[in-house]
């Protein structure tokens, strides 16, 4: 599937997790610091993911100046 | 929401948030139906979701948004707050640094050999609070939120800055003639949460970190407190609940009793001369 990762912006393909919670540990990333999104929907930790999804990774510590 | 063990379609999540909203306002009085609020929006999830839930809400509101002069980075922060104010046919102040004060942010830090991040503090908390009181309004709300205020906790306790910890809470009062009332109505509501909102209600926010704060010492807290948070839910809302129980029990919040006027602009500092006027002063003596 691909990744959109932020913090920095960036792409990246990763094979293998079945759902958002694998998906966050293969990462490393804590699920209370990011939302993960399919397309303009919020999927929970136990959500099942396809080799052919695009999901994005959104931290949730952000900004605005 | 891990912290209340449930998950939650989008129409429960802004029942929630609103919900979360109303309460913090109603346990710390912090304003009235007939109060002019004044929201400091900087163009992230944060402050928009504030102003959003405060529009819901029925409030009398307008945001206040300053450019800081850090680049595209602020031009991407006023252009979604302007554009958010627009979409809602919602009133917006605008403060630029750089016409009002002579001088962005990075400038002022290079010029006061302060740190970005503390030269952009003292330039928010003074307009914040002067441009509140010139145009009338009763109370300065932001978007501080449960991680915001728990990671410093954190801090202050690391550190035991007592006087700090004194000062820390969801309402202040306005204890100077010259100062407006300050709150936080969104201090029960977690980052995640608030992130959450602002997708399901499709706000458009500044989703990058601000480049000058790289490395912040916040970032760090916010980063323990979300390791414990995830080990055992429920953390940071007990440790910060925890503390506000605790300072009402036994009164440890208190004015700040050396607070005066600036001998300058006249402005509430704890100084001879505020640390605003100090900063001016740099630049108008700048070769």
């Amino acid at each position: 599937m691909r990744v959109l990762l932020q913090h920095p912006k960036r792409e990246t393909e990763i094979k293998g997790p079945r759902t958002v919670g694998q998906l966050l540990k293969r990462l490393n990333l804590l699920p209370e610091a990011v939302l993960v999104l399919r397309g303009d929907e919020l999927v929970t930790e136990d959500e099942a993911l396809k080799e052919d999804d695009i999901v994005e990774i959104r931290p949730v510590i952000s900004g605005g100046a | 929401m891990p912290r209340h063990n449930t998950s939650v379609c989008g129409a429960c999540l802004n029942d929630y948030v609103v919900e979360q909203v109303k309460r913090a306002i109603k346990d710390h009085t912090m304003f009235g139906r007939d109060d002019r609020i004044l929201v400091a929006v900087s163009g992230g999830k944060d402050s928009l979701s504030l102003w959003d839930v405060l529009m819901r809400l029925g409030y009398d509101t307008a945001g206040l948004h300053i450019q800081q002069g850090i680049g595209d980075y602020s031009g991407q922060s006023h252009q979604k707050t302007a554009a958010f104010a627009e979409s809602r046919g919602a009133e917006l102040i605008f403060h630029s640094l750089k016409e009002e004060e002579g001088a962005g942010v990075l400038e002022l830090a290079e010029l006061t050999d302060r740190s970005p991040c503390s030269a952009c503090g003292v330039m928010k908390r003074y307009n914040f609070n002067k441009i509140a009181r010139d145009h009338g309004f009763d109370v300065l709300a932001t978007g501080h939120n449960l991680d915001d205020e728990a990671s410093r906790l954190l801090g202050n306790v690391l550190r035991w800055q007592e006087d700090y910890l004194a000062k820390q809470s969801p309402a202040l009062p306005a204890s100077h003639e010259t100062l407006v009332k300050k709150v936080k109505p969104l201090y029960r509501l977690a980052e995640r949460e608030i992130t959450a909102y602002a997708v399901v209600n499709r706000i458009d926010y500044v989703i990058e970190e601000c480049p000058m704060s790289v490395g912040s010492k916040m970032f760090v807290n916010k980063e323990v407190l979300n390791r414990l948070e995830t080990d055992s839910p429920g953390t940071k809302q007990a440790f910060y609940f925890g503390f506000l129980e605790r300072q009402k029990q036994e009164d440890l919040a208190r004015e700040d009793e050396t607070i005066r006027s600036c001998g300058r602009c006249g402005q509430a500092t704890t100084a001879a001369i505020c640390s605003y006027c100090r900063i001016l002063e740099k630049v108008k003596t700048a070769p």
